[in-house]
């Protein structure tokens, strides 16, 4: 981690690995979305709908993967002050949205021809959508924090931490509440998944995941070109007055 | 300070899933409708599996009659309208409506409550464990 913490070395390893984790995800996400959509035999109760788990699944994943690599940074930023961490969390909280919102999107067309209907206030579906809010909030806060410079970053990182409760909530409520949406189909015990459906599945996770973590270093890359922008202007102004 | 403040954090978090634990859940089980049965007329909701072959269709056509079982206790249901695809008898529902003062719970909706099983159709048939699955599922 610390190896990394010097801005420049950081931005000579992410020049190459962000492409190559953008290509690599894209074509792994790619096939296995392909394949999920051609290929697998339709569910026995489900029928057709049953594809929409490659993309629901991946999505519900990353959007509170999104939200511990917020966590995960806004921690080091207050315990450690890692010169990157504030803005690896900022960068991963717009694609961390953008999954929440395509798990909540692809779940109600998928909860409309299975369960009938296309939203319903139970735990799981309640605890994902204060996710998509929470990252609303963390983003207009950080982006905001961002501009005031550089000692309000910590409230950002607290908001950060605090949201971090409401994961352990989404991932449990289907365990603790009884609710419409069902159990977990994979645990540590094992998945109840079929494996002609859990291959493509686990492919399209890893490569969503990949795709992820390229957006991210690309993000990172962007707020730190801007940060270096800004801080060469600063210089100028302060050369000339 | 920082760990104090996770750990406070962390303990009001659990206080407060713990004070949900009865109020978030999404509906009764048939088990809970009968040890506590709600006053007739107030809007419940009821989740439990569609017993084997206590699915009957009126002489009208558009009502449905069955049980919802937990295992432990059963409660008939009555339903007019158009149910989703998915009920079927053996799978889980969720019924909205109320308690009638005989027993019956009238249903004004149904949800379909898939399980967590994903079985291509050809392989439905070959493991049985699964269909115990469903059945513990809902306790």
């Amino acid at each position: 981690m610390h190896r990394l913490a010097n801005p420049a070395r950081f931005l000579r390893i992410a020049r190459w690995l962000t492409p190559a984790f953008l290509l690599s995800g894209l074509v792994l996400a790619g096939l296995a979305l392909g394949w999920g959509l051609t290929r697998v035999a339709p569910d026995h109760l489900m029928g057709e709908t049953v594809r929409i788990l490659f993309i629901h699944v991946p999505a519900a994943w990353l959007g509170m993967a999104g939200w511990m690599t917020i966590a995960g940074a806004s921690l080091a930023e207050l315990a450690w002050r890692h010169p990157l961490a504030g803005i690896a969390a900022r960068a991963a909280a717009v694609p961390g949205a953008v999954f929440t919102a395509i798990c909540l999107a692809t779940g109600s067309i998928w909860g409309r021809p299975t369960w009938g209907t296309w939203w319903v206030w139970d735990g799981r579906l309640t605890s994902m959508l204060v996710l998509l809010f929470l990252y609303f909030g963390y983003i207009a806060l950080a982006d905001a924090a961002a501009k005031q410079g550089e000692g309000r970053a910590r409230v950002a990182a607290i908001f950060g931490l605090v949201g971090a409760i409401n994961v352990p909530i989404i991932n449990r409520s289907v365990v603790w509440w009884n609710s419409l949406h069902q159990p977990p189909s994979i645990t540590m015990g094992g998945s109840s998944i079929d494996a002609s459906y859990l291959v493509p599945l686990l492919a399209a996770t890893l490569g969503s995941s990949l795709i992820f973590a390229g957006v991210v270093l690309a993000r990172m890359r962007a707020l730190l070109a801007d940060q270096q922008a800004e801080a060469r202007l600063r210089r100028k102004a302060m050369a000339a007055a | 300070m920082l760990v104090i403040a996770l750990a406070v954090l962390a303990g009001a978090a659990l206080l407060a899933a713990w004070a949900l634990r009865n109020q978030a859940s999404y509906f009764y089980v048939p088990s809970e409708i009968v040890a506590s049965p709600p006053e007739p007329g107030r809007a419940v909701r009821l989740g439990g599996m569609v017993e084997k072959g206590s699915l009957r269709t009126q002489a009208d056509g558009v009502t449905l009659m069955f049980v919802v079982g937990d295992g432990k206790a059963r409660v008939p249901v009555r339903f007019s309208g158009i149910a989703p695809s998915l009920f079927v008898e053996g799978s889980g529902v969720v019924a909205e409506g109320k308690m009638r003062a005989d027993g019956t719970f009238v249903a004004d909706n149904l949800l379909a409550k898939h399980d967590e099983n994903y079985v291509p159709r050809e392989l439905e048939d070959m493991d049985q464990h699964q269909a115990r699955q469903v059945v513990s599922e809902t306790r």
